[in-house]
C-alpha cells in the first residue's frame, strides 16, 4: 500500500474545492489542457481557426468603422487598439459563454467522481486564457508594424490579464452555478454579452464618448472590462491615450470598476460554493 | 501496514440518511418563476437511506445488495464522496477510488494515452504517477498496437478493457465498485475477478454493489442487504443471498397468485402454496443440496373421496422437472367432508441446478386423474440457489472420481 497506515478522515461529500489545493490545480490545468487539444488537434488548421475569428471580426469591424463611418480617424494606432479590444473582449465571451453550460455538460463527471466542482468553470476559463496569450502574439506582432515603441510600462500588461482572467473566473462560475437551477441563463448571457460588448470602449475610443457626454464615459469605465482594456491600451499601445484613471475621473473613481470586480468574483464563488454539494442531485 | 492500527475499520458509516427532494413539476426557467413566484413547488420526499450504519474491516470484500431502487448506489455515492448524507457520518481510512462507470472523462476524441491519464488523475492519481503507471496500464489492457489510436476507434471491448486496466492500477486502499464488473466477456469476467481477489490479498478494501447473488456469495466476506433505504440483514453472503431472494420473489408470487390461470370443476380449491426450507421456515430461495418441501393449502368446495393430488414444477426453460402425484406414490387420501381443509405436502433433496422455477398444483377426483378440481399453472415460483454450476436440470448428488489405470492392468482388464 503507498501510505503506510493513514489516520482515518471524514468523507463530507462534494464541494467547491474538496480534495485539496494541489488536486484542485492538477484538474483544472488538465481538463483545460484536454479542452485545448481537443479543440486545436481535431482539425487540419487547428490553432488557426481560433485565431481566425478575432482576426475577422477585427477585418470586418475596422472596415466598417475606420474606412465607412471613420469613429477612428484621430485615434492614434486605431487598428491595433481596435485588435487588442476585440481579443480581450472575445477572451471575456469565450470564458463565460463556454462556462455557462459547463457543469451541466460534464454531468459524466460530476455524478460519477468526486472531484472539487470548481475546477470546471476555472478548467474553462483557463482555456480561454491560453488563447488569450496566443492570441496576444498577434496583437504584439500588429503593434510592430504599426510603429508602437516597447516600452517599460508594457511590464503592466500581466498583471492587467491576470485581473481580466479573474473577473472573467469569477463570472464563469457564476453563471455556470446558476444555469443548473435556471436554463434561460444561457440566452440571457449571449444578449448580455452583446449588449456588453457596445458598452465596452473596443469600437470607439473612450475620449469620443467623454466629447458627447463625460457622465456616460464615466459610468462606461464602472465596467471593469473598460477600464482593463483602456489600461491596456494606454499601457502598451498607445502612452498619449487616457488612463484607466483619467478616463474615469480620477484614482479614487477606479474603486467602482474594482469593486464590481471583486463584487461578482464573490458572488460566483458564494454561490458556487453554496451550489457545490447539490450540483450532483440537482443535474 | 503496521498492526497499530489494524483494527481501525476501512470504511465507517454512522447512521446515515439521505433523502432526495424531488419537485413535482421542475422549475427550470425564469419566465415559469416569474409567473408563479409565490407557487411553492410542491416535492416529494424521497428517503433513500435511513439510519444506515455498517463498518468494513480493512482487506475486506463487503457487498452491498438490494433490489432496484433499494438505496444501495445512493450509499455508493454517499461512501465516493459525491452526494452530500442529510444526517449521519462517513469515515475512511486510506485512499478512496469510486468505480461508478468504468473510463469516467473518456473523450472519444482523443487517443488512449491522453485519456488514461485523463482518467487516472479523475480517479486520484497525481499527473506524476499517473505517467509512470501509463505503460502498465497499456500492457495489462493488452493494447500495446493501438495507443494512437482515438478511442472512438477502439471496440467496446477495448475500452473496457482500457478503463479496468486504469482502475486495477489506480492503487486506492478502498474501491466502490459498482455492477461495472458485469460487462464484457467470460475471459474478461475471469480477468476481474483474479484482479479483485488479487487486490484483496495486498490488503485493499472493496466494496461491491451488485444484483449477482452468486458473485457476492463467491467473492464477499460480508454483504449487507438494503430494502427502501433500510438494512435488512448483514453479515455472511449466504445468509444475505438468501434473503434478498425472500424479498425478490416474496411480491413476485403475490403477483403470480391473482393472476395464475385455473381450470378445474370448482369442486376444490387450492388456496395457498408455498415452500420451506430445511429448519422449516417459509422462504421462496431454496439452498442447493439442501432438503426441503412443497405445501399446497387446499380447500374442498364440496365432499371428495379420494381426491388425487398432485404438482409439477417447470424451470426457466419451460422444460418439465418435476411431477409427483398421490396416485403415482400409491397414496391413500381419504374422504373429505365440504369446507375441510387439506394440506398436501412434498418433501425433498434439493437436487435442482440454481434458477427460477415455478410450480403448478391440482386437485383431481378419484380415477385416472382426468376429472380436475382445481388446477392453478404456475402458482407460485421460487428461486434455487446455490453456487455449483450447471446447464442440466438436475444436479444429483454425486462423487466424481479419476483413478488412473496402470496400462498393464488395463489390458488385464480387456483380457479379462
Amino acid at each position: 500500500m503507498s501510505a503506510g497506515s493513514p489516520l482515518p478522515y471524514r468523507m463530507t461529500g462534494p464541494s467547491a474545492f474538496a480534495g485539496g489545493w494541489r488536486r484542485f490545480l492538477h484538474l483544472s490545468t488538465l481538463l483545460a489542457v484536454t479542452e485545448f487539444k481537443l479543440r486545436f488537434f481535431g482539425s487540419a488548421l487547428g490553432y488557426v481557426w481560433s485565431l481566425m475569428r478575432p482576426l475577422l471580426l477585427f477585418g470586418v469591424l475596422y472596415l466598417v468603422f475606420s474606412e465607412v463611418l471613420a469613429i477612428g480617424a484621430d485615434t492614434p494606432y486605431y487598428a491595433v487598439v481596435l485588435l487588442m479590444g476585440v481579443i480581450v473582449y472575445e477572451y471575456f465571451g469565450e470564458a463565460t459563454g463556454a462556462a455557462v453550460t459547463s457543469v451541466v455538460d460534464r454531468e459524466n463527471l460530476v455524478r460519477k467522481v468526486h472531484f472539487p466542482r470548481m475546477a470546471i468553470p476555472l478548467s474553462v476559463s483557463l482555456t480561454a486564457c491560453l488563447n488569450l496569450v496566443l492570441n496576444f502574439v498577434v496583437v504584439f506582432f500588429f503593434a510592430a508594424i504599426s510603429g508602437v515603441e516597447p516600452r517599460w510600462t508594457w511590464l503592466e500588461l500581466p498583471l492587467l490579464l491576470v485581473v481580466a482572467a479573474l473577473f472573467a473566473t469569477g463570472t464563469a462560475t457564476l453563471l455556470a452555478a446558476l444555469y443548473v437551477r435556471f436554463r434561460d441563463v444561457k440566452p440571457i448571457w449571449e444578449i448580455v454579452l452583446r449588449a456588453l460588448f457596445y458598452a465596452t470602449p473596443v469600437l470607439y475610443p473612450i475620449e469620443q464618448l467623454a466629447e458627447k457626454s463625460e457622465t456616460l464615459a464615466r459610468v462606461a469605465m464602472c465596467n471593469p472590462l473598460a477600464a482593463l482594456i483602456q489600461q491596456i491600451r494606454h499601457a502598451v499601445i498607445d502612452p498619449s491615450a487616457p488612463t484607466a484613471a483619467e478616463a474615469i475621473g480620477g484614482v479614487a473613481w477606479l474603486a467602482v470598476p474594482a469593486a464590481v470586480l471583486v463584487g461578482t468574483c464573490s458572488l460566483g464563488f458564494w454561490v458556487f460554493s453554496r451550489m457545490a454539494p447539490r450540483i450532483a442531485e440537482e443535474l | 501496514m503496521s498492526s497499530a492500527r489494524a483494527d481501525t475499520p476501512a470504511v465507517s458509516v454512522r447512521a446515515v440518511s439521505k433523502v432526495f427532494r424531488l419537485p413535482h413539476e421542475q422549475v427550470h426557467t425564469l419566465k415559469e418563476r416569474a409567473l408563479h413566484p409565490f407557487r411553492r413547488s410542491g416535492h416529494d420526499r424521497l428517503e433513500a437511506l435511513h439510519d444506515v450504519s455498517l463498518e468494513v474491516a480493512r482487506g475486506e470484500i463487503f457487498g452491498i445488495v438490494g433490489r432496484n431502487g433499494s438505496g444501495k448506489s445512493t450509499l455508493l455515492k454517499c461512501l465516493a464522496g459525491i452526494y452530500r448524507p442529510d444526517a449521519g457520518e462517513i469515515w475512511l481510512t486510506g485512499r478512496m477510488a469510486p468505480f461508478i462507470e468504468l473510463g469516467v472523462g473518456f473523450n472519444p476524441e482523443l487517443a488512449a494515452r491522453d485519456n488514461v491519464l485523463l482518467n487516472a488523475i479523475m480517479l486520484g492519481l497525481t499527473p506524476g504517477q499517473a505517467r509512470a503507471r501509463y505503460d502498465d496500464i497499456i500492457a495489462f489492457a493488452e493494447l500495446e498496437p493501438f495507443v494512437d489510436l482515438k478511442l472512438k476507434n477502439y471496440s467496446s471491448g477495448m475500452q473496457v478493457r482500457l478503463a479496468f486496466a486504469v482502475m486495477a492500477q489506480v492503487d486506492a486502499d478502498v474501491l466502490l465498485i459498482d455492477e461495472v464488473l458485469a460487462v464484457g466477456d467470460a475471459a474478461f469476467q475471469q480477468k476481474c475477478h483474479e484482479v479483485l481477489t488479487g487486490m484483496r490479498d495486498e490488503g485493499r478494501t472493496i466494496l461491491l454493489v451488485t444484483h449477482d447473488m452468486s458473485a457476492v456469495e463467491r467473492f464477499c466476506d460480508r454483504a449487507l442487504l438494503l430494502d427502501r433505504g433500510q438494512v435488512v440483514e448483514r453479515g455472511e453472503p449466504s445468509v444475505v443471498a438468501r434473503r434478498y431472494h425472500d424479498i425478490n420473489f416474496n411480491t413476485a408470487v403475490a403477483v403470480a397468485q391473482d393472476e395464475s390461470p385455473r381450470t378445474g370443476d370448482g369442486a376444490a380449491r387450492i388456496v395457498e402454496a408455498w415452500f420451506e426450507d430445511d429448519r422449516g421456515e417459509r422462504s421462496n430461495a431454496l439452498a442447493q443440496g439442501v432438503p426441503c418441501s412443497i405445501h399446497v393449502l387446499v380447500e374442498m368446495a364440496q365432499a371428495a373421496d379420494e381426491p388425487i393430488f398432485g404438482v409439477s414444477l417447470i424451470d426457466e426453460q419451460q422444460r418439465l422437472v418435476f411431477a409427483t402425484t398421490t396416485v403415482w406414490n400409491h397414496l391413500r387420501t381419504g374422504s373429505f367432508a365440504a369446507g375441510e381443509l387439506a394440506e398436501a405436502s412434498i418433501r425433498f433433496d434439493n437436487v435442482l441446478t440454481p434458477g427460477r422455477y415455478s410450480m403448478t398444483a391440482f386437485v383431481a377426483h378419484a380415477g385416472r386423474g382426468d376429472r380436475v378440481m382445481d388446477l392453478r399453472e404456475g402458482f407460485a415460483t421460487f428461486m434455487v440457489t446455490g453456487t455449483r454450476p450447471s446447464v442440466a436440470v438436475v444436479d444429483l448428488p454425486h462423487d466424481f472420481a479419476i483413478t488412473r489405470i496402470a496400462p498393464g492392468a488395463a489390458w488385464e482388464v480387456h483380457a479379462g
